[in-house]
């Protein structure tokens, strides 16, 4: 039932984007052609309405734009825009061979990948100068009917001054934008879009031309077939991912509260000794840690050493690896429990005596409290952080790479996709796009399915935040 | 029921042995915590033997002192990566926290058609994993032109910089308006209300966003080993220097691992120092920023 309604609400309000959308677009062309001369010149030319409407800086400038994206697309974003959108490939021509006076010479052929690339910046460009466009149209329009009605226009000098003022964020924006554009917006529309092809070791420009699939690698990535298949690989990983993601984040979180607990218990003394005790860990950074920590728990290393054994702590295989994947969660609580402590202590110290001392009267014992007053409290307290915590142990890049690398390789259950038996979704698509027969189809499939789960996990976090709902209550 | 007396007497043995008790487990726990890091400074300073592998933990002819740390400096390029990347580090968190100071205030301050569509957007975007663009990054940098050069990690580690606009907006968000309000009757524009009213009351969310971005490039190490090529050791940072002195071939464990623990142990000591030196802003800045209960 409230699904049902959301979903109407949801196509309403799609609906009414494009409503409006529709009735802007065309008040703007009943703009143009009720006007007068200016605005229809500025449709066909950039700028040059406002030329003749006299702000002439402004003009040149929209002018110049217009020339300069004329420019970059008949000697560069053209080609590749056609391309990428038109031809149903991305490229047609392999490299090969021709025959120069009796010699066969290489001679190259499309660039799938620049294909892709370009394409998708060159059509990042269009939308921005079509926006441009617009605004240059709807300018030119305004200042039409501010000279009809008689008003000014405005001075360059008082365009200018507009940008710190009312429209500063607009000055604001657009540095942080455009670096968000090229290095984020642009980099994941063209790994999303290598998700729907062929880009493999086999296809790997410029050699040799890749081309779009449709749906069929994540068909591959679903398709459970024969023993090893490339699906069940995945559902091993995923299997692990969540089991780890889940063993790290309430190991460390009940743990931590443990210590954080004994720590804080009022008979306790040297608290500042203890807890700096704990807290020395963070000192340093994560990645020599966990380096550190790789090599003291070597085959070769000093645990070994210590106790004389000769275990492969990071590197037994046997038993579905549960050994390196055992101390990989106990080095990873060495990590984050002095965090835990410190986060729990201040909560700790928020939680209000009087509850306390009345359940002590009742006669509570100090397991019924813990369970009935500081469990339940804490929870209130940390729920978010417990999904964030989640979210980023899913991704937890550098504890697996820099610890086990993966491995230890398992060729038996993970042959197909390469992956390794420590392997997180993370490592398995940097290993992907990495390696010698890198596959960067698959590693962006996969890619867009930990977006999916983290992205889902991360919005239930945001929408329960207080933090943005209440927005305007502290101003 | 028992008498108030026995009462009391059982309590107090049962606190001092529960007491004992968390004594003990913590004595432990809290020396498990030490030990690897006194192992680390223990490596920094043996010199001999000056193998990764030893076979005793105190070897016969054990000798301390500050050759290893000698050695980083004479026979590694650890200065230079030192330089890098604080070189690298102070571009970006310069760039970083100007972006991060510029999106917070257009979103919190101002009120304009897009601003919540592109919150929104700019929250998804922060959601994909950075691996997952990563190869794309790498490819367009190259079609710029800039692979393999230190311009190129300053780029990588802050053109995103605005995604993380969330913490420094809720900051803004706890500034009072009317202090807005009465620059504006001042006549004062946004400009100067940006310059000379918010950012010298953000002192704290400033410095944690300068610390946070300050401190990633010294710990990140896939950007950096995708970006420098492992041929290049004089563009190395910390990082990926010190990392590739024990994984660069089989034996580099055995022969570079003391050397590895005295540069660990000198990383270490920057951001302990920047850590400590900071922590009264890192706490205030949060708090203020992200608790809003």
């Amino acid at each position: 039932m409230s699904e049902k309604s959301g979903e109407t609400a949801v196509r309403k309000k799609a609906g009414g984007f494009f409503a409006r959308l529709g009735s802007k677009i065309s008040a703007l062309f009943s703009g143009v052609i009720h006007g007068g001369i200016a605005p229809k010149l500025s449709c066909a030319f950039m700028g040059i309405g406002q030329i003749l409407q006299g702000q002439i800086v402004k003009g040149i400038l929209y002018a110049l734009t217009e020339v300069l994206f004329v420019l970059f697309m008949v000697f560069f974003g053209g080609n590749y825009l056609g391309k990428f959108l038109f031809s149903g490939h991305l490229g047609t021509i392999e490299e090969h061979n021709v025959e120069v006076n009796g010699i066969l010479e290489p001679v190259a052929g499309d660039n799938s990948m620049l294909i892709l690339l370009y394409g998708i910046a060159s059509l990042i460009v269009v939308i921005l100068f079509v926006t441009l466009w617009v605004m240059n149209v709807k300018g030119a329009v305004e200042n039409d009917a501010d000279l009809k009605n008689g008003k000014k226009l405005r001075t360059l000098k008082q365009d200018a001054a507009r940008f710190i003022n009312e429209k500063f964020y607009i000055t604001l924006l657009v540095p942080p934008m455009i670096g968000i554009l090229v290095f984020t917006v642009l980099p994941l529309i063209f790994m999303i879009l290598i998700a729907f092809t062929n880009y493999d070791y086999q296809h790997l420009p410029p050699k040799h031309l890749f081309d779009w699939v449709g749906l069929q690698n994540f068909a591959n990535l679903f398709t459970l077939s024969g023993t090893s298949s490339f699906a069940l690989v995945f559902l091993r990983v995923l299997l692990w991912t969540f089991v780890w993601a889940f063993i790290a984040t309430f190991s460390n979180y009940f743990a931590g509260m443990i210590f954080a607990l004994m720590i804080n218990k009022k008979s306790i003394k040297l608290k500042v000794l203890w807890r700096t005790m704990f807290v020395l860990a963070i000192a340093i950074p994560n990645f020599v840690t966990l380096l550190l920590m790789s090599k003291i728990l070597d085959s070769d290393g000093i645990l070994n050493v210590i106790f004389g054994t000769h275990i492969f702590w990071l590197s037994d295989i046997r038993y579905a690896s549960i050994i390196p994947r055992i101390m990989i969660i106990l080095v990873n609580m060495w990590i984050g429990i002095p965090y835990t402590i410190l986060m729990c202590s201040g909560i700790l110290m928020n939680i209000p005596d009087e509850l306390y001392e009345a359940a002590k009267l009742d006669g509570a014992n100090p397991i019924q409290i813990f369970i009935k007053i500081t469990l339940p409290y804490m929870f209130h307290a940390t729920g978010p952080y417990l999904i964030t915590q989640f979210v980023g142990n899913l991704n937890n890049f550098n504890v697996i790479w820099l610890l086990t690398g993966g491995g230890p390789g398992d060729n038996v259950l993970y042959g197909a996709g390469n992956a390794k038996s420590t392997d997180l979704l993370v490592t398995w698509l940097f290993r992907l796009t990495t390696d010698n027969n890198p596959q960067y189809n698959m590693a962006s499939v996969i890619g867009i399915i930990v977006f999916v789960i983290s992205a889902s996990l991360s919005l239930i976090t945001y929408n329960r935040s207080k933090a943005t709902k209440n927005e305007e209550e502290f101003q | 029921m028992k008498q108030g007396g026995q009462f009391h007497i059982g309590q107090r043995t049962r606190n001092i042995v529960g007491d004992s008790a968390i004594y003990i487990i913590l004595a432990v726990f809290g020396i498990l915590w030490v030990l690897p890091i006194v192992y680390l400074l223990y490596t920094a300073f043996r010199v001999t033997p000056d193998t990764g592998i030893i076979n005793k933990l105190v070897p016969d002819d054990l000798q301390l002192g500050f050759g290893n740390f000698y050695k980083l400096f004479t026979e590694t390029q650890f200065g230079l990566w030192l330089r890098n990347t604080f070189f690298v580090a102070v571009c970006s968190c310069t760039i970083t926290t100007l972006f991060i100071l510029m999106t917070s205030y257009a979103f919190s301050r101002m009120r304009f058609k897009m601003r919540r569509p592109l919150m929104n957007f700019m929250l998804i975007l922060g959601m994909f994993p950075g691996f997952m663009s990563m190869i794309a990054i790498y490819f367009i940098l190259k079609a710029m032109g800039l692979t393999n050069s230190l311009f190129a990690l300053i780029i990588v580690y802050s053109a995103g910089g605005g995604l993380s606009y969330y913490i420094c907006k809720g900051f803004f968000d706890t500034i009072p308006r009317s202090l807005q309000e009465a620059a504006m009757l001042d006549g004062a524009s946004q400009w100067t209300i940006f310059w000379k009213v918010t950012i010298p009351l953000s002192k704290p969310i400033i410095l944690y966003t300068v610390l946070t971005s300050f401190i990633g490039p010294w710990c990140d190490f896939i950007f950096a080993k995708i970006i420098i090529n492992r041929t290049s050791p004089e563009l190395f940072t910390v990082a990926i220097g010190l990392y590739d002195l024990i994984n660069a071939d089989a034996g580099s464990f055995n022969t570079w691992f003391t050397v590895f623990c005295a540069g660990s142990v000198i990383v270490g000591t920057i951001i302990t120092i920047l850590f400590l030196s900071m922590q009264k802003y890192y706490v205030q800045g949060v708090s203020q920023g992200a608790v809003k209960d």
